[in-house]
């Protein structure tokens, strides 16, 4: 399992220069993955980019988890094209205050990206050059992503129930 | 040759190098028979209206051979399609664009009641926002329905009365939609 020994080396580095930052390490289906802190998650994407040679922010987004404590997962998705390499990048923080640093700093790529997990999970990222929505309407008033909004748009007034056996 | 159809006249009184009718029925048989549609294509059920505007169906022979992909121009607006809430103001600003008299037609379930699309991001119909005179079943309806429901229109052309528009009645179903 070459991809294993890869990702481990990787873990190791990343332990010895975080320490307790980096938690919860696991390796799914090959992915390796963790989760970190948003006081240094600019800090771990920093040196995943510049020494680890992670060049390719391929996504971020987000997870509600409305039963956990700090129930907004932030997650990040990083590529190393050169050795085919992937990672995958935790955040927990609280949903009272949904706020993260940018990784706009990092990539410039982010920062569509970070409208998007704005629009649908509210989510502030504190230093963002333009944090506007992207796709929904402006005047939507909710962040549709999060768990407690119903899956069907309750305006409706054609759609009784009883006609639908519910 | 093939034979060449000619609408009837409307009923009147009729006699040697005359015929009286009235003037809101020869308007009406005028404007239903050269209905110049606008054609508002979201998604799949445009595909069906492209077959319908084909030779094959042939909207054309309805008098709606000219398509306006303009609004100023436009009798009716054809809505056919998913309308998202973010597209609810443009699908406003044609249909206020538009001269009178104008007349809308929704097209599917999408453009009819949301469709299938329950959800935050989808207008639950385009009454919501404009003003509509025929639907069209359908997911997507099929070419003769669209065709059906252009003749329902053009019924409703023909027979509208020449001070409809200017009636209180229809200034309050604008009103309504926040339209002067």
């Amino acid at each position: 399992m070459e991809e294993t020994t890869l990702n481990n080396g990787i873990q190791a580095k990343l332990s010895d220069k975080f320490g307790e930052k980096i938690s919860a390490v696991s390796e799914p289906y090959g992915l390796l993955t963790f989760v970190t802190t948003k006081d240094v998650i600019i800090n771990v994407l920093s040196f995943l980019k510049n020494d680890l040679n992670f060049n390719f922010l391929t996504d971020i987004t987000a997870v509600h988890y409305p039963e956990k404590e700090h129930g907004i997962a932030v997650v990040y998705h990083l590529h190393n094209m050169a050795e085919r390499l992937r990672v995958r990048i935790k955040v927990f923080i609280s949903e009272q205050n949904p706020t993260i640093p940018t990784a706009t700093v990092v990539w410039k790529g982010a920062n569509w990206m970070e409208r998007e997990t704005y629009d649908f999970f509210g989510i502030k990222f504190e230093g963002h050059p333009d944090l506007r929505r992207i796709l929904n309407m402006d005047d939507l008033g909710v962040y549709p992503m999060l768990k407690q909004y119903p899956l069907e748009d309750p305006n409706r007034v054609d759609k009784k129930d009883e006609f639908f056996g519910r | 040759m093939s034979e060449i159809n000619i609408v009837d006249a409307p009923p009147g009184i009729e006699g040697s190098g005359f015929f009286a009718t009235s003037l809101d029925k020869v308007i009406g048989l005028a404007r239903s028979n050269s209905l110049w549609p606008l054609p508002f294509a979201t998604s799949c059920c445009g595909i069906e209206f492209m077959a319908t505007m084909g030779s094959h169906y042939d909207l054309g022979r309805f008098g709606a051979e000219r398509l306006s992909f303009s609004p100023r121009q436009a009798d009716v607006l054809m809505v056919m399609g998913t309308i998202a809430k973010k597209m609810a103001p443009v699908l406003k600003q044609v249909y206020i664009q538009m001269a009178e008299p104008r007349w809308v037609m929704a097209v599917g379930a999408c453009a009819s009641s949301g469709g299938i699309f329950d959800t935050y991001s989808v207008l639950q119909g385009i009454d919501e926002v404009i003003p509509v005179d025929v639907y069209v079943p359908g997911c997507p309806p099929r070419p003769e329905a669209i065709l059906d429901g252009f003749q329902r229109i053009q019924d409703l052309v023909k027979n509208e009365s020449g001070r409809r528009r200017n009636s209180d009645y229809y200034k309050e179903l604008l009103g309504q939609y926040g339209i002067k």
